[in-house]
């Protein structure tokens, strides 16, 4: 399961995807399920049209796991705009996953 | 000696603990067989103590000497840091990584780089050792060192939790691992890892003392098995890690009967007219001048002239000087320095710690596989450490020598006539043999005798004889008569004689 999940196609303008995401899990479990979901949700609340989603099972991938320093699962490595950035846990809080995009200040 | 016995015993009842070697000389015997098969132990030390270079040996000597792959899980250094580290002590990781019989992850956790959102677990580091495990085929696994996630990540609870869940997820996975941790105040290791890690804990210290640096390991616990208590000195040198003493877990030397020559024969026939026992320590002691070093000389030509191999370890003397001077009395032993047959090692004592002489020794008696031994002298040692430290050494030494039935010669030197060094008194007791050696000016004349003090196991003169040092090396008088002519040297040394009657 490496799908690509393009939530932009249908985007008016046609502004390149400037959001490159990868979500890395281990098989569904409940925290990669509520991970996705909540990623989808945020995604679609402030990035619309600009943001791609990959998904990476290192259940089936285990080799991927190396080249982006995964140790925690899940992990949303956010790989554009550079620089990279790692959030972990399962999104539920969504206010530090927008500080952790750059899309929000840390206060 | 009970202790000995207990060990022997213990040895044999834990026999059916599956034990993994690791290779290294001396820790393989402490623990009787090697770390716990299958399972994790904990090797805890400050900074610069050796843990990741024992971790790296146990992977190392896993695959080039007992056919088995590692994997190496790092946290602190990358795979290139970690293969020029070692690549000294002639690891060659890459050849090892290149052929998949080591697999190297090195897991990076910057806690600036990560935001923590969340519930999360560690499952992709078990991901990550699953898949090196089964790319190489790994049966050990070295984690090196996994606390510092505990600087990478916010929640210590998760990652106590996961740590447990990993280490008993490893004894599942059947794999024998090394877990490194640094020394914690109070406990262990700084994040109580002892707690999860119940199998085996090996300490590692590492101490400064009067500027010289002493390593020492012990084996805090081993689940299961019978194991040494003790500290034992280690050694990080240039063929990497080694513990001491290799034979102290047995006190079972062969005690053979076969005698050989000391090398000049009135000597030899105050022995019962055949010499030393093979195998056994003489002690030769005395005061300056008094011809200590040229009856080892005598020793070890005698030892050559019978094609046998002679190390002998000079802490006084060049190996120039002592040739010179043994030449003057008539001894060459250079012939057999180039034959291959003798070899000298000097070393100023005051050099090194004790524990690296000791070490020192070990070393060379392993790879020249010595018949004779000769230390010279090995009062010199005194100065490096404390009176108890150098006993305890010697001991060691000896204890090693005899395992390998090599027969040693000791010179030791006595500062007074009548003093009975402490040295020569506390090791004493190592000794089979005891000579000593006396000069007195009485009268004018400068004269030499020697006695032996004691000698295990066999009849042996106790005549006080005359000698004299010749161009061709010692001349010792005749039977009895050094009753007639040497009084002098006899009531010199009456004092120390009666002392000894006791030993």
């Amino acid at each position: 399961m490496q799908l690509s999940e393009n939530h932009a196609d249908d985007a008016p303008s046609p502004e390149p995807k400037a959001y490159r995401l990868r979500l890395y899990v281990a098989g569904k479990t409940p925290k990669s399920i509520l991970a996705l979901a909540n990623l989808k949700q945020i995604c679609e609340e402030h990035l619309l049209g600009r943001y791609e989603i990959e998904i990476i099972d290192l259940l089936e991938n285990p080799q991927l796991a190396q080249g982006d320093q995964i140790l925690a699962l899940p992990t949303l490595v956010r790989r554009l705009p550079e620089p990279i950035k790692k959030i972990i846990g399962d999104l539920s809080n969504k206010e530090r996953v927008l500080v952790g995009l750059d899309l929000q200040e840390r206060r | 000696m009970q202790k000995q016995t207990e060990l022997a015993v213990a040895a044999n009842r834990t026999r059916d603990l599956p034990k993994s070697q690791t290779g290294i000389r001396g820790l393989d015997e402490i623990t009787l067989g090697g770390l716990p098969m299958g399972r994790p132990t904990l090797v805890c030390g400050g900074p610069g103590s050796g843990k990741t270079l024992l971790g790296l040996t146990f992977l190392v000597n896993g695959v080039l000497q007992f056919g088995e792959h590692g994997v190496l899980m790092t946290f602190e250094e990358n795979a290139e840091e970690v293969a020029s580290d070692v690549a000294s002590l002639g690891f060659d990781l890459p050849d090892l990584i290149r052929t998949q019989q080591l697999a190297v992850d090195y897991v990076r956790v910057e806690r600036s780089e990560i935001e923590e959102t969340g519930e999360y677990d560690l499952e992709g580091l078990f991901v990550r050792l699953d898949y090196a495990i089964r790319s190489v085929g790994a049966k050990r696994v070295v984690l090196d060192t996994i606390e510092s996630l505990f600087a990478g990540l916010k929640d210590d609870g998760v990652l106590r939790a996961e740590l447990r869940r990993l280490f008993r997820w490893l004894k599942d996975k059947g794999v024998t691992t090394v877990i490194t941790g640094e020394r914690g105040e109070g406990q262990l290791t700084k994040q109580g890892l002892e707690e999860y890690v119940s199998d085996a804990v090996i300490l590692l210290d590492h101490r400064v003392h009067d500027q010289v640096s002493t390593r020492r390991l012990r084996v805090v616990k081993y689940r299961g098995s019978y194991h040494g208590t003790n500290e034992y000195p280690f050694l990080i040198d240039a063929t990497g890690i080694s513990v001491l003493p290799v034979s102290s877990m047995a006190l079972a030397h062969e005690a053979p009967l076969d005698r050989i020559s000391a090398g000049i024969p009135r000597l030899d026939g105050m022995f019962g007219g055949k010499g030393f026992y093979r195998g056994s320590t003489v002690l030769v002691s005395g005061g300056a001048g008094t011809g200590k070093t040229s009856l080892a000389a005598h020793f070890l030509d005698a030892s050559c002239r019978r094609g046998e191999r002679c190390l002998c370890f000079l802490f006084e003397e060049s190996p120039q000087q002592l040739l010179r001077n043994m030449r003057s009395i008539g001894i060459d032993l250079e012939p057999w320095v180039e034959k291959g047959l003798l070899r000298f090692h000097a070393d100023r004592p005051s050099r090194y710690g004790l524990e690296t002489h000791l070490s020192t020794m070990h070393q060379l008696v392993a790879d020249f596989k010595p018949a004779v031994t000769v230390l010279d002298p090995v009062t010199n040692l005194m100065t490096v450490g404390t009176f108890a430290d150098v006993q305890a050494m010697l001991t060691r030494m000896i204890d090693h020598l005899k395992t390998e039935n090599i027969t040693a010669v000791l010179t030791s030197l006595t500062p007074g006539q009548t003093e009975v060094e402490r040295t020569e008194t506390s090791i004493s007791s190592l000794m089979d043999t005891w000579i000593v050696l006396a000069n007195d000016d009485l009268g004018g004349h400068h004269r030499r005798g020697l006695y032996v003090l004691k000698s295990r196991g066999m009849a042996h003169s106790n005549e006080l004889r005359e000698f004299v040092l010749t161009d061709h090396g010692f001349d010792i008088a005749a039977n009895g008569a050094a009753h007639a002519t040497a009084p002098g040297v006899g009531h010199a040394t009456a004092g120390g004689r009666d002392r000894h009657a006791a030993l």
